[in-house]
């Protein structure tokens, strides 16, 4: 029991934590922010994997960190464009279309892959962010050590969440992402493309999807496998509801759900083969449908949550 | 110009939009083809002869469809009722657990006794995987994409524990797989020296029977009221509750099923990449067939054809297999698109 | 009443529609529609239910586009410019502002909130809220438009929300102001409330175009009127000039002659509530308390009220949906059916909900099924779990006969019906079990006047032949006409019930907005 508190006090618990909850603040954040529009976006896992995939190949290929990240925000917006059309619009169902645009994103990931490294049994490695380590972010006492084994991205990851507080609740169009995702008739009474605020709001937050599955790729690891995404972007769609659609608890859902993960692996290590170590790596999943249940009675869904909105329909 | 819904879509129409979603997204996959390389039409006959150019090729598709047929099923009942049921994969993995705990040795029977309650009991084990997302839907809300999406990785764990632990084949060398099923457990062949087994009947059985029930029966009347209209349905006094309970019992146990019938028929014994991906294929097969029992049959050969041609089109012409997922990907984009064509009609 | 003096030059045109056409499917919404509209002026736009008014509003506003036609307004300095079709925002430019009948207001944010939204430019970094709130301080003040800025939409009366959606409208400075049906969901006070407020606005130079289906209230507010019939503009009239009969008859066409109420006595008990309470919940309503009620054969009682005080609790009750939370209720005697709404049919209560398209009609499904949803599971219908669809047909073939329904026939999908097709169709399902209590929610709610003619009928047969009927409506005309007995319901408490004969229109008013409790 002390050993399991023990692990609470250390900083590479903490430091693992936030490694583990930054690509779910990506995917939670940017899966919000669809939703928040009135769109559920399925795609997510897909778009994490094509993300992935994307930002390491352009590494692999001699680009520039930072360049790999914005590549794969595009192919994201690449991917939430297309499922924006084709729910938006074209009023499709969000569920379907969604788990198109995972099965699309993930076989476009996996063909890329394969058509360009034939051959490689090892998958090739990057050399990935390095950890800030040094600076001032360091000296800050206690949360200093956990920040420093950070990378730029985990960073990036936690400006983003003030930053997107501040464009839902504090900006004409944050409030006009929020109506919209109320009542499209009063967004549109007022004047409002609703097509084009919804399919930007996907574009944007399927972006924000595939920066978190770089970081996959350009941070935690140094490479790309095949399943390396392993269901994080379901856990994220269970992340929104937990976080009720607000970002700042979105993050406190991410982060709690990483000391969990980082918690059970030390765990794991303390209770040795005792226990199936499958057993342990099922807590994800099963601590995801556990935070819905919790929540379920007083989730308060976006009322125009995967109602289409069709102009001039009768 | 506005979408308007046609009174009556006409009868080719209907037909024909699966057709031309197909045909969209072969043509949309021949641009990875091109850049991959390929001389694309080359690679597409070379698709359809593996797939469907000889009596081998045949047998080898229907084989592949035929776990495909029974996920498609599983989707295309659930969809019926709105109940969105993704987790046919981990329902399969836990029906063909099931076949190997029965059937690996554990009971002694003659075939007649002992396949049916293999069949059985994996059907069951996959309904119940399903009961746990449709009661937490029912009785708190909780959204059953999710929770069928996230057990499916519980699922595999599951399969990954249990084949390094009490199903463990002694004799297998370090890899994870369980004991070889009993002969009599296992499903006879259809046609010698072909891979095609007795699973693929039983899939065709529960296509005519989920028509006949959907279509029919009085039950089948209640999954289509509720998946149209749920509201209406509780205000006219239909069981509304019990209909989805129903309805995803009956899901997961055809995705139990396809699990028992790789195991049974075709493998002989279960590892952890016993499945590709049908239990999502089946939703592609499900929307392909527009969500009838019957068209899951042609929809599923398809699918299947698009794999085995796909593998051996991979060896052949040196692209990647994975083009097969790209096919399967698009086609159901394709076909959500041809759905609005049968359903709306453009007017200016 | 206030009336613009006199002008002796006629006020600039603000808005001109010229041959304004619309089709949907096979029917023909407008069909060459000429309007104008001039400064100051309040303009009524007249019509049943299905003439047009609606659709004819939308394509002004953008919603829709018109098939043919053009939409001209006059821009600041006065001169007439074509505004581009299909865009809400080329209308709000244009100084257009539109109050929707149904209401489009998000429920979740702040009054200010919805009525600022849209006004700023999207990529501002940062609301400007202080001088939002001058501006609407002032508004509210000369308008006499007073509703809580920081207050979420939702937790406002309809009253109030409407409210909303004028000063939506007048925060962006319009030049022409449409409402659509804007009394529907007030009660008569507030009714009168809102003439006050539109002629003070008109007086200021405001041009209102006023759509309305109740011919006392525009010739009680609007010096011109517009009378729209099927798709055309029939008539249009200066109300000084033209009788009411005159009116009447131009948006009317054909005489229908409207069902009338005879006098039967009222027979034996069939239901009592003593007490009754229904906490609020999932079935979208506040709850309901203290609730007292009688209903005998042979009778009609009517339910008034402004929406969202309680009727919606109320009527789940009845349809078996909500199980009471306290107090008894007794059917003919027997304890209430709490089975749900099954043990209800089986007890002989027919029900028709308020929302028939949402609560109704499965529209995906063929008329055949849809006429079964309450009794598939009966022999005459299955057998050993299988239907049989050949009664099922022939049944359907029946219903449509005996109640007139316009239709390709039993398999038709009948979501593709109209509203009034519906109607008949959900109300022959339930009266054809001959129920002895009817819950009618709302029958008539935006139909045409030949099928409000055609449900009345059939109603007040079931009451002669001996049903008791429990009829909840906004429409207070209805509620006279038909009920023998008028009950009020007002924050989810219901009023003692009083003889229709002996109570006004505008008693009943001030009940529906709690000013009295009881009828003087």
């Amino acid at each position: 029991m002390t050993e399991a508190f023990d692990i609470l006090l250390q900083a590479s618990f903490w430091a693992a934590t936030l490694r583990i909850a930054t690509p779910l603040i990506y995917g939670t954040l940017g899966e919000l922010i669809c939703e928040r529009a009135g769109v559920l976006n399925l795609g997510i896992e897909g778009i994490m994997t094509l993300g992935a995939m994307v930002g390491w190949l352009a590494v692999y290929e001699g680009a520039p960190l930072w360049a790999g990240v914005a590549l794969a925000a595009s192919v994201g917006m690449l991917a939430g464009l297309v499922h924006g059309l084709l729910t938006v619009p074209l009023g499709l169902s969000q569920h379907v279309t969604g788990i198109g645009i995972t099965l699309l994103s993930t076989s476009v990931a996996s063909y890329t892959y394969r058509v360009l490294l034939p051959n490689v049994s090892t998958p090739p490695r990057i050399e990935p962010f390095p950890p800030l380590a040094e600076g001032w972010l360091a000296s800050i006492p206690v949360i200093g050590p956990v920040l420093a084994q950070q990378t730029a991205l985990t960073l990036a990851a936690l400006a983003l969440v003030p930053g997107l507080a501040w464009l839902l609740y504090r900006t004409p169009l944050g409030l006009a992402i929020r109506a919209v995702g109320e009542n499209p008739a009063a967004v549109e009474a007022q004047g409002i493309d609703v097509y084009a605020l919804r399919i930007g709001a996907v574009v944007f937050g399927s972006a924000l999807m595939a920066v978190g599955g770089a970081f996959l790729t350009l941070s935690a690891f140094n490479a790309f496998f095949f399943g390396m995404v392993n269901g994080r972007g379901w856990i994220c769609i269970a992340l929104v509801v937990f976080a009720s659609w607000r970002p700042g608890k979105a993050l406190l859902g991410a982060i709690l759900f990483g000391a969990f993960d980082a918690f059970q692996v030390r765990l794991q290590q303390v209770v040795g083969g005792a226990v199936p170590y499958q057993l342990f790596l099922m807590l994800p999943y099963l601590l995801s449908i556990l935070a819905l249940v919790l929540v379920s009675r007083r989730a308060a869904y976006p009322l125009a949550l995967m109602r289409p909105y069709l102009k001039g329909q009768r | 110009m506005r979408l308007e819904v046609r009174a009556h879509p006409p009868r080719w129409l209907v037909v024909a939009s699966p057709v031309a979603a197909i045909l969209l997204a072969m043509a949309l996959a021949a641009i990875p083809l091109a850049l991959a390389g390929a001389d694309v039409l080359a690679a597409y006959r070379q698709m359809a002869v593996a797939s469907l150019g000889s009596p081998f090729a045949l047998t080898e598709t229907l084989t592949r469809a035929t776990p495909l047929i029974l996920t498609g099923l599983a989707a295309a009942v659930a969809f019926r009722a709105r109940l969105w049921n993704i987790g046919a994969e981990g329902q399969l993995y836990l029906g063909a657990v099931v076949a190997v705990a029965l059937g690996s040795g554990a009971l002694s029977l003659a075939p007649p006794v002992l396949i049916p309650l293999a069949l059985a009991a994996s059907a069951l084990a996959g309904a119940l995987f399903m009961l746990g997302p449709t009661w937490l839907k029912l009785r708190l809300g909780v959204d059953e994409v999710v929770t069928t999406l996230l057990l499916n990785f519980v699922a595999l764990l599951f399969v990954g524990m249990m084949l390094e632990g009490p199903m463990k084949d002694p004799m297998s060398l370090g890899w994870p797989q369980s004991a070889p099923m009993v002969d009599a457990a296992t499903l006879p062949r259809l046609i010698g020296r072909t891979r095609l087994h007795a699973g693929f009947l039983v899939a065709l059985s529960a296509a005519a029977l989920i028509w006949l029930y959907m279509e029919r029966t009085v039950w089948g009347f209640e999954t289509r009221t509720v998946g149209s209209n749920a509201r209406a349905a509780g205000f006219a006094g239909m069981p509304v509750a019990r209909v989805f309970l129903r309805t995803g019992l009956i899901s997961g146990a055809l995705a139990g099923l396809a699990g028992a019938g790789e195991v049974m028929g075709l493998k002989g014994y279960l590892t952890q990449d016993l499945s590709p991906g049908f239990g999502y294929s089946g939703i592609v097969v499900a929307m392909l067939a527009q969500l009838d029992p019957l068209g899951v049959v042609l929809a599923a050969i398809f699918v299947a054809g698009v794999f085995v041609g796909a593998d051996s089109m991979s060896r052949t012409v040196g692209v990647p297999s994975y083009i097969a997922d790209l096919v399967v990907a698009l086609s159901l984009l394709a076909m959500l698109l041809a759905g609005l064509v049968t359903r709306y009609r453009l007017r200016r | 009443m206030i009336r613009a003096a006199a002008v002796p030059v006629p006020a600039p045109v603000v808005l001109r529609l010229e041959a304004i056409s619309k089709r949907f499917g096979e029917l023909l919404a407008n069909e060459a529609i000429d309007l104008e509209l001039r400064r100051g002026e309040i303009l009524a736009l007249l019509g049943e239910n299905g003439a047009g008014k609606t659709t004819l509003m939308s394509i002004l506003f953008g919603h829709y586009v018109a098939d043919s036609g053009a939409v001209l307004v006059a821009d600041s300095s006065g001169a007439l410019r074509p505004l581009p079709p299909g865009s809400p925002h080329a209308a709000l430019r244009a100084g257009i502002g539109m109050v929707h009948q149904h209401f489009a207001l998000a429920g979740n944010l702040s009054v200010l909130d919805n009525i600022v939204l849209g006004t700023e430019p999207l990529w501002r970094p940062k609301h400007h809220r202080q001088a939002a709130r001058r501006k609407l301080a002032d508004l509210m003040g000369s308008a006499g438009l007073e509703v809580p800025l920081d207050a979420p939409v939702g937790s406002l009366s309809v009253g109030e929300r409407q409210r909303v959606e004028i000063l939506k409208a007048l925060y962006r400075d319009v030049r022409v102001l449409i409402l659509d049906e804007p009394t529907a969901v007030l009660t008569p006070q507030e009714a009168e409330r809102l003439f006050l407020t539109l002629e003070r606005l008109s007086a200021k130079g405001l041009a209102i175009l006023f759509i309305s289906h109740k011919l006392d209230e525009v010739v009680r507010l609007c010096r011109r009127v517009a009378v729209l019939r099927a798709g055309r503009k029939v008539a249009e009239f200066a109300t000084a000039d033209a009788s009411p009969g005159m009116i009447a008859e131009a948006m009317v066409g054909r005489a229908v002659a409207m069902p009338r109420r005879e006098s039967i006595a009222p027979g034996r008990v069939l239901l009592e509530l003593a007490d009754v309470e229904v906490p609020g919940g999932p079935h979208g309503g506040r709850g309901i308390a203290d609730i007292d009620l009688t209903v005998h054969a042979h009778e009609i009682v009517g339910i008034a009220g402004v929406s969202g005080n309680g009727q919606r609790t109320f009527a789940a009750l009845l349809a078996g949906l909500v199980r009471p939370g306290a107090g008894e209720i007794r059917l003919e005697g027997r304890p209430w059916p709490t089975g749900g709404p099954r043990a209800l049919i089986a007890a002989g209560i027919g029900r028709t909900p308020e929302d028939r398209l949402s609560d109704g009609i499965v529209a995906d499904l063929p008329i055949a099924e849809n006429l079964v949803l309450e009794t598939y599971k009966s022999r005459r219908f299955q057998k050993l779990g299988f239907l049989r669809r050949g009664r099922l047909v022939e049944h359907a073939r029946e219903l449509i006969r005996a109640y007139d329904v316009r239709c390709e026939g039993p398999g038709q999908r009948i979501g593709l019906l109209s509203g009034g097709n519906i109607q008949k169709l959900l109300l022959g399902r339930v009266l054809e079990l001959s129920p002895r209590l009817i819950l009618a929610d709302q029958p008539t709610r935006g139909l045409d006047v030949g099928a409000v003619a055609f449900i009345h009928g059939r109603l007040l047969e079931a009451r002669r032949r001996g049903a008791g009927i429990i009829l909840i409506s906004e429409d207070l005309d209805e509620l006279m006409r038909l009920s023998d007995r008028i009950a009020v319901m007002y924050r989810g408490r219901l009023s003692e019930t009083m003889p229709a004969t002996g109570v006004t229109i505008r008693q009943l008013g001030l009940l529906m907005t709690g000013q009295v409790r009881h009828a003087a």
